[in-house]
């Protein structure tokens, strides 16, 4: 096993999701297949190959800074579940 | 027994572009809400970040400014946490390879310069703002913010007392502001101090339990917060408790810190390479013209003050103490070039006008440096007696008119007319036979009571030192 139940919930936690037990079990499944898919790169030597980031032998790509146009503020809300015409609601954090 | 007190800062400054770190949305403070965002700072699926360039132009500023080693290769990273104010659900920061390391500044706290190193200091984007309903249970959330770029500035756990933190505070404030890189604004929230404090029996080498003390955006508050804190910690360790670690938040109004349980939990931030961001690589090339463009910073400028100008340490200490009121000070010094006389008075008459509670906003002052100049060479040249360029200048303060205009509007010409005051002198003479005969007699100090007879008649607009020579002239012959 790549992850145990108690790391689902502990992931679960600082996402503020509230799983069952049985969501627990079908999660920490199916996330134990996708490390274990992952983990075959572990066979592979690495041993004097420098860490990467990335796969592209590029760096430095900026931009100006420059203003460009921003979305309107009813763009800017339209996905939002719950808004009062200015601004994202939310429940209340503190 | 005697403790010492161990601090370590975290300060957050927001960089003055144009534009945000990731997206060309504005960075401009105080627009509607939601109003400058777009899908990237959004945080829409889908969408790439691309660096400003002027981002990490001004972070190699600041690193070069601190005695930074600049790392040649730099890489964003994904710090993880879910909070409202971040949509993504991940801050993008940098951890492992952060732009810049191991520098230092010197500051002077109890007459004592030290130096206090810089642990690393990284380029990261701000979070959005949250607004709590005061009776819902709800918050309201302004992406505005969500994308300003912030550069973090880490120092090692070498800071002694409150007063030393706040006199390191103020050193960056004012190397920020001399490198015009951020407007240092503490109430809006361009330059932010969090702080780590914890006390140790003296000698030992190992650090006591910390707490992170947040909500101090003053310098005054850092202070106090710091001072309440240090005190809290005493108090705890010498009845054999245990400070708990934990995040405090300062209370100003009731000068007390209060703990902030809740987004506490877990600090898990499962940082990893961002892989929409390809590294940062810096070549010497680019440092030297940075470089090279560099203005001169605080401590070099008053070097040079007290070198060149022959100003007192602590009046050129004063004059830098932030770049906008030494620019005025040289401008003003170009028109009237006696630094000390200058400075003299900048240092009454016009901070005593100025001064607000951290500090001095000479931006908002309406004598133009060329009009303080323009009133110094009205005393120099006897037009006006020092004591009514006073006056003068808190009319120019006022109204926002030249010293000239003010002068002649109010009538305010020293008389240097010797006939007319000849003639007043006499009168004063006959008028006063008892101090004559006194003067005659040896009381010479009696000389200061003719002369201030002559400038009640004159409403103090009589040229002193002529005045002064004309009594002993005429009180000498009579």
């Amino acid at each position: 096993m790549k992850i145990t139940p108690e790391e689902t919930e502990h992931v679960a936690r600082l996402a503020h999701l509230d799983l069952s037990a049985v969501e627990v079990h079908a999660m920490t499944e199916q996330l134990d297949r996708i490390l274990s898919y992952v983990a075959k790169l572990n066979a592979l030597e690495t041993e004097g190959v420098q860490p990467t980031t990335h796969a592209l032998a590029i760096h430095n790509a900026f931009r100006a800074d420059e203003v460009h146009s921003s979305l309107t503020q009813a763009e800017a809300l339209a996905n939002g579940p719950q808004q009062n015409g200015e601004a994202f609601v939310v429940p209340r954090i503190i | 027994m005697e403790f010492e007190t161990v601090i370590g800062l975290e300060v957050h400054a927001q960089l003055k572009t144009k534009s945000k770190i990731f997206c060309g949305c504005s960075t401009a403070f105080g627009a509607p809400p939601n109003t400058n965002t777009c899908p990237v700072c959004l945080g829409m699926p889908g969408v790439l970040p691309v660096l400003n360039r002027q981002v990490v132009e001004y972070s190699i500023r600041m690193a070069l400014a601190t005695n930074c080693r600049i790392e040649r290769v730099n890489q964003f990273a994904r710090k993880n946490y879910f909070y409202p104010d971040l949509p993504k659900g991940y801050q993008i920061s940098q951890f492992e390879l952060p732009i810049a390391r191991h520098g230092w500044v010197e500051i002077e706290a109890a007459g004592q310069v030290r130096r206090i190193g810089l642990t690393r200091i990284h380029m990261e984007e701000d979070a959005g703002k949250l607004i709590h309903d005061p009776r819902e249970p709800v918050s309201y959330v302004d992406l505005n913010r969500t994308g300003t770029p912030l550069i973090e500035i880490v120092s090692e756990p070498e800071i002694r007392s409150a007063e030393e933190a706040v006199a390191y505070l103020k050193k960056l404030h004012a190397i920020l502001r001399y490198l015009d890189i951020c407007d240092g604004n503490m109430e809006e929230g361009s330059f932010r101090c969090d702080a780590n404090i914890s006390l140790r029996p003296k000698g030992q080498a190992e650090l006591g339990t910390r707490t992170e003390l947040k909500n101090m955006n003053s310098f005054r508050n850092v202070q106090r917060a710091l001072e309440f804190e240090e005190r809290r910690q005493r108090d705890i360790l010498l009845e054999h408790g245990k400070v708990v670690q934990e995040t405090l938040l300062w209370d100003a109004d009731k000068n007390i810190t209060t703990s902030m349980r809740g987004k506490e939990e877990a600090h898990d931030y499962r940082y990893f390479p961002d892989p929409d961001l390809i590294p940062v690589v810096i070549d010497e090339a680019w440092i030297e013209r940075v470089r090279a463009a560099m203005p001169e910073l605080p401590d070099a400028r008053q070097a040079r003050f007290v070198a060149e100008l022959g100003l007192p340490a602590a009046d050129a200490e004063v004059l830098t103490a932030t770049r906008e009121l030494a620019d005025y000070f040289e401008r003003a010094l170009a028109l009237y070039p006696q630094a000390k006389k200058l400075g003299n008075w900048i240092m009454t008459e016009l901070l005593r006008e100025l001064k607000g509670e951290d500090g001095i906003d000479i931006s908002a002052c309406a004598v133009r440096p060329e009009e303080l100049a323009a009133l110094m060479n009205m005393i120099e040249q006897g037009t006006i007696s020092g004591k009514i360029a006073k006056a003068v200048f808190v009319d120019m303060l006022a109204t926002g008119k030249p010293a000239a205009v003010v002068v002649q509007e109010k009538n305010l010409v020293q008389m240097s007319d010797t006939g007319e005051l000849v003639r007043l002198i006499q009168e004063i003479i006959a008028a006063n036979p008892q101090q004559v005969a006194d003067y005659k007699a040896g009381k010479t100090k009696l000389i200061g009571f003719f002369v201030g007879q002559l400038m009640q008649k004159t409403k103090g607009q009589a040229n002193p030192q002529l005045a002064n020579q004309l009594f002993a002239k005429a009180l000498a012959t009579d």
